[in-house]
């Protein structure tokens, strides 16, 4: 523990990061050594080409909107904060963590990962999943294997199902519907090994 | 045993085995009857020829009839589980037996068992097993076969040992630390049938079934081994192990789990491929997966590896190929036989356990051997399942908490696996094998029936999370697949090799090499997620008839659809699954319903043309049998194709519909046939194939024939008095009556299709046989589809070959698979349902090309 504490140190904030994100010294510190790695030129922050220098991700069907993910709006830049905020989302829920009502939702609880799904589709984020919103995630997801009406057909559905105020788009609150019979700590947790 | 291939067998075979005891005694009776004297004799008593299969089969009745006795009373079986019961019904028929022969003829025997009994569960189970929740856990799942049967095995094995020393345990025991060693391993394996036919009852959730039933099977190869190991210590002699045995055993260990599962693997390779080629016999499908299946089992049996970790590992790993592979009806054949047979097979395992409990030569009670066991076995078991948690949990990402800890220590239940095992011990090395086979009953009738008598109470009690018998919304199964895309982005970006980037990994890998291999071109491109999306669709559709009394059907369909904003896909599967229910009226109301939302009278015309054309498909004569080819295949392809009709048709109305509110084309047209512009299938032309899916057709046997009879009859009797005259049967009656006005209507469009109406022009009834040629042609054609989105079963509908220029109006893409035998009965129709108006004139007479 003796070196990796030194290196603690080289992280800026890293107690409050720790404090906030809920990670621990090791999860923060092999972040750190990732989110240098990814850092190709060391300017401190990373960028879109960044991500995308990732070989797996080209793979993946929704790469792009995940990378997209990681940046707020407006932005170009992410740093390492709100890279390892971001993150802090799919971290696996503690059971025994007692929330008092003062502290905000921690981004790991189930409604803080499904926010964070639900800002995937919400590209424009206006607090709604649109048709168009959520074909544009079907296509990428379903690449060439069906056909636009079919992808049109599977939306109209989908929006449908969700849709409780008829207002033809999906808000927060009906996605969260949507999914209460999902285990979401389960589907949207992923191990950050020692 | 060999002549026996097919695991379907395997129960009366077992039975034919347990039947030869009694065939023996019985020869001695059966020897008076036969008085070879000279002379024939009109009737003559022939036991000794059918007594085996006669005896197999009267068991198999009665373990049968009994089943429906449980079942009576519905409180009842919530309450006792069936495997209870059966094993009490043993014990009662074995008393019979025993009283009336003064010796138990009847007993389970373990070739039999784990050659045929055993495989039958074993192979349903594997091959239905959800492989997803499988593979998520399978962890958790490696972890207490392996480790934990390790543990039990041992402990139990030395405590035994050390309770004997302590004098708990009988001088008259005869065993010394190998045989307690031996007996721990084959009492501590958690059978799979025990728990299969206790948890399929309990309903607890998924993950826990899951990892109970799992270890269940995986620990096989740990039982196997160390049974193994210690028979060939006991044989040796204890004194005489050499610390290299042990080595060897480790080796072994590895041998026969990896190996099973490679095996297993093998075998599931060369299924998917198998039936990747059985386009031309549908009908054989269903034994390739049952022959394969069982020869993966018999296969690591011939090797002595581990038999249950190759069929299962087969059946998960070849049943995703397979089953996009094989037709619809050879799933639901697969899936019923296998059920049939587990369901056979278990019972007649619990009912021989019953009857082999009722045995005097078995009873070597000794009171400290059975309670020691049975206290050592649960003791054990749950500490086992504590600490094994404990561990895992740090690695779960949902933990096991402590209720879950409590339902997989009390299903830790033993089985017949265990008691094959302990008969099948030599009685010369194992002194005290009889006190081990008593023992081991007790275990498992203790297990079986105390702990599965009052595990659902349990499970109440502590309000285990229970399996909903929920499916997915399409809602969730758009977002997990999101899902899974994110954790595998994220486990990238943040660099950590973890799960989801081997499963993403995995599924490349069988994307870009193992489907393409295994699957059909025609199906392997298909996304999952439509399927999905499709099943959901047709499930709905049931659904909502079902809720929906007969005679509201059209009025609320009509609420649905202008309340939905005619969601079409839904709407064509309500459609669907209206005209199968249906009598005909209903099928004529529904399509009246439909026809009045495009609200253009010449498109609702047309429709109602195409409607009753998907539908009309013809009558054919019935009087074809073959064992070799189903008719039945040709009904589905019709079915299939008239679905696809109506739900291209659907969909065509629905873009032409769309586009009519949204773009006002349909004042202007641009193209320059007029009347072709706004035409429901006008659209389709060039257009990406609508949204058909097999899985669509395939779900629901669809009988629109019948339907469809059934609404010519009605139609009939109400619209056209006059055919009464005509004669027998109304689909007869009603299509030679088409005659009239089909030649009027009529204008050959092109050579082909004329070949083949020219034949149905003077006898109705001949132009019923499918037009061979075209068939032929079709299923080339594919064979050779690779369109993205098009599956094989919907190619005659999007057929895009059609000689060009052959028919003067841009041809529609409704692909003429028998062109000439829609032809009349859509004229004729269409003047019962919908009169034609004035200004369709022209479109009369085209209609029959254009079909």
């Amino acid at each position: 523990m003796g070196s990796s504490s030194s290196n603690l140190n080289t992280i800026p904030n890293s107690q409050e990061l720790m404090q906030e994100t809920g990670f621990s010294a090791a999860h923060l510190l092999r972040l750190y050594e990732r989110f240098e790695f990814l850092d190709k030129d060391n300017k401190g922050h990373l960028r879109p080409e960044d991500f995308e220098a990732v070989q797996e991700l080209s793979t993946n069907p929704i790469g792009d909107i995940i990378i997209g993910s990681f940046f707020s709006p407006g932005q170009e830049t992410v740093d390492f904060p709100s890279f390892v905020r971001i993150l802090a989302h799919f971290r696996p829920a503690e059971k025994n963590r007692t929330r008092d009502g003062a502290q905000p939702e921690p981004a790991n609880s189930s409604t803080g990962k499904l926010k964070f799904a639900f800002q995937l589709y919400d590209r424009d984020r206006d607090g709604k999943i649109s048709r168009e919103e959520l074909l544009q995630v079907l296509r990428a997801m379903l690449e060439m294997q069906v056909t636009e009406e079919q992808l049109e057909s599977m939306a109209e559905r989908a929006i449908q199902e969700a849709d409780l105020d008829e207002d033809d788009a999906i808000s927060f609150d009906e996605f969260k519907k949507s999914l209460e019979k999902v285990n979401i700590d389960h589907k949207m947790s992923i191990h950050f090994m020692k | 045993h060999s002549e026996f291939g097919a695991p379907g067998v395997a129960s009366a075979r077992s039975a034919a085995e347990e039947a030869a005891g009694p065939g023996e005694a019985e020869e001695d009776g059966a020897e008076h009857h036969h008085h070879h004297g000279g002379g024939f004799r009109v009737v003559q008593w022939e036991w000794n020829y059918v007594q085996t299969p006669y005896i197999i089969a009267i068991w198999l009745l009665v373990a049968s009839v009994a089943k429906i006795l449980f079942h009576f009373s519905q409180r009842f079986t919530t309450v006792v589980p069936e495997s209870c019961m059966l094993i009490l019904l043993g014990l009662v028929l074995g008393g019979i037996v025993l009283i009336a022969n003064k010796k138990q003829l009847y007993q389970l025997d373990p070739a039999l068992f784990f050659l045929f009994l055993l495989p039958t569960i074993v192979g349903d189970a594997g091959y239905f097993m959800p492989a997803r929740l499988f593979f998520d856990n399978l962890g958790a799942i490696l972890t207490y076969a392996v480790v934990g049967t390790l543990w039990n095995a041992f402990c139990t094995g030395f405590c035994l040992y050390a309770a004997k020393l302590l004098g708990i345990i009988g001088h008259h025991v005869q065993a010394d630390l190998m045989d307690f060693l031996l007996f721990g391993a084959l009492i501590s394996a958690v059978d799979p049938v025990a728990v299969l036919a206790v948890f399929e009852e309990v309903h607890v959730n998924e993950t826990l079934f899951i990892i109970v039933f799992g270890e269940s099977l995986l620990n096989d190869a740990v039982t196997v081994v160390l049974y193994k190991v210690y028979i060939s210590f006991v044989e040796v002699g204890g004194a005489n192990v050499l610390t290299a045995d042990y080595f060897k055993g480790v080796a072994s260990f590895l041998i026969v789990s990896i190996g099973g599962t490679l095996v297993g693997l093998v075998f599931a390779v060369i299924l998917g491929f198998v039936t990747r080629f059985t386009k031309k016999v549908r009908i054989i499908e269903p034994l390739f997966v049952f022959l394969l299946v069982y020869l993966a089992y018999l296969t690591a049996e011939l090797f002595s590896l581990s038999a249950i970790l190759s069929m299962t590992f087969c059946g998960i790993g070849a049943n995703k190929y397979v089953e996009a592979n094989i037709s619809q009806k050879s799933r639901t054949t697969i899936k019923y036989t296998m059920k049939n047979l587990a369901s056979i097979a278990e019972t007649i395992i619990f009912i021989f356990l019953g009857i082999s409990a009722v045995d005097k030569s078995k009873w070597a009670w000794d009171t400290g051997l059975v309670s020691c066991t049975l206290v050592f076995i649960f003791v054990f078991r749950a500490m086992g399942v504590v600490g094994q948690t404990w561990v895992l949990n740090r690695f779960r990402l949902v933990p096991l908490d402590k209720i879950d800890q409590v339902v997989m220590s009390y299903g830790g239940l033993r089985g017949a696996v265990a008691f094959a095992l302990v008969v099948l011990l030599d009685g010369e090395q194992v002194k005290a094998k009889d006190y081990f086979v008593a023992t081991t009953i007790v275990v498992v009738f203790f297990t079986v029936m105390f702990q599965g008598l009052t595990i659902k109470p349990l499970v109440k009690w502590l309000k285990v999370p229970r399996a909903t018998n929920r499916k997915p919304t399409i809602n969730e199964e758009i977002h997990e697949r999101a899902f899974d895309h994110i954790l595998t982005a994220v486990e990238d970006i943040a660099g950590l090799q973890g799960y989801h980037h081997w499963r993403d990994k995995w599924e490349q890998f069988d994307r870009n090499y193992l489907s393409k291999l295994l699957l059909r071109k025609s199906v392997y491109r298909k996304s999952e997620l439509w399927e999905a999306y499709q099943k959901i669709n047709i499930r709905d559709a049931i659904s909502v008839i079902d809720q929906v009394g007969p005679s509201k059907k059209s009025i609320y369909l009509s609420i649905y659809i202008s309340k939905k904003n005619f969601h079409l896909t839904l709407f064509a599967t309500v459609l669907l699954v209206c005209s199968r229910r249906e009598n005909g009226s209903g099928v004529c109301l529904d399509l009246q319903v439909i026809d009045n939302v495009p609200g253009s009278k010449v498109v609702e015309d047309m429709e109602t043309h195409h409607v009753l054309a998907g539908n009309l498909y013809k009558p054919r004569k019935r009087s074809h049998y073959s064992r070799h080819f189903m008719p039945l295949g040709e009904k589905e392809r019709q079915d299939r194709e008239v679905f696809q009709r109506n739900m291209r048709i659907r969909m065509e109305t629905y873009k032409s519909s769309r586009h009519k509110r949204h773009k006002k084309e349909r004042t202007a047209p641009s193209s320059p046939p007029t009347e072709d512009s706004h035409l429901p299938w006008k659209g389709g032309v060039g257009l990406p194939p609508p949204c058909v899916s097999v899985e669509a057709t395939k779900i629901i046997p669809v009988d629109l024939q019948q339907a469809w009879n059934q609404s010519i009859s009605s139609l009939e009797s109400v619209s056209s008095p006059p055919a009464s005259t005509e004669p027998v049967h109304p689909r007869v009656s009603a299509l030679s009556r088409l005659g009239g006005p089909r030649p009027a209507s009529y204008t050959a469009p092109s050579t082909t299709v004329s070949s083949t109406t020219s034949i149905g022009a003077p006898a109705p009834q001949s132009s019923f046989c499918f037009p061979e040629k075209k068939k032929k042609k079709m299923q080339e054609e594919e064979e050779e589809e690779e369109e993205p989105g098009a599956s094989q079963e919907m190619q005659p509908l999007m057929l895009p070959v059609r000689p060009p220029g052959l028919l003067p109006p841009p041809s529609p893409p409704l692909p003429p698979p028998g062109p000439g035998r829609r032809r009349n009965p859509c004229v004729y129709l269409r003047s019962l349902v919908a009169a034609p108006p004035p200004a369709s004139g022209d479109l009369h007479s085209r209609r029959p090309t254009q079909l």
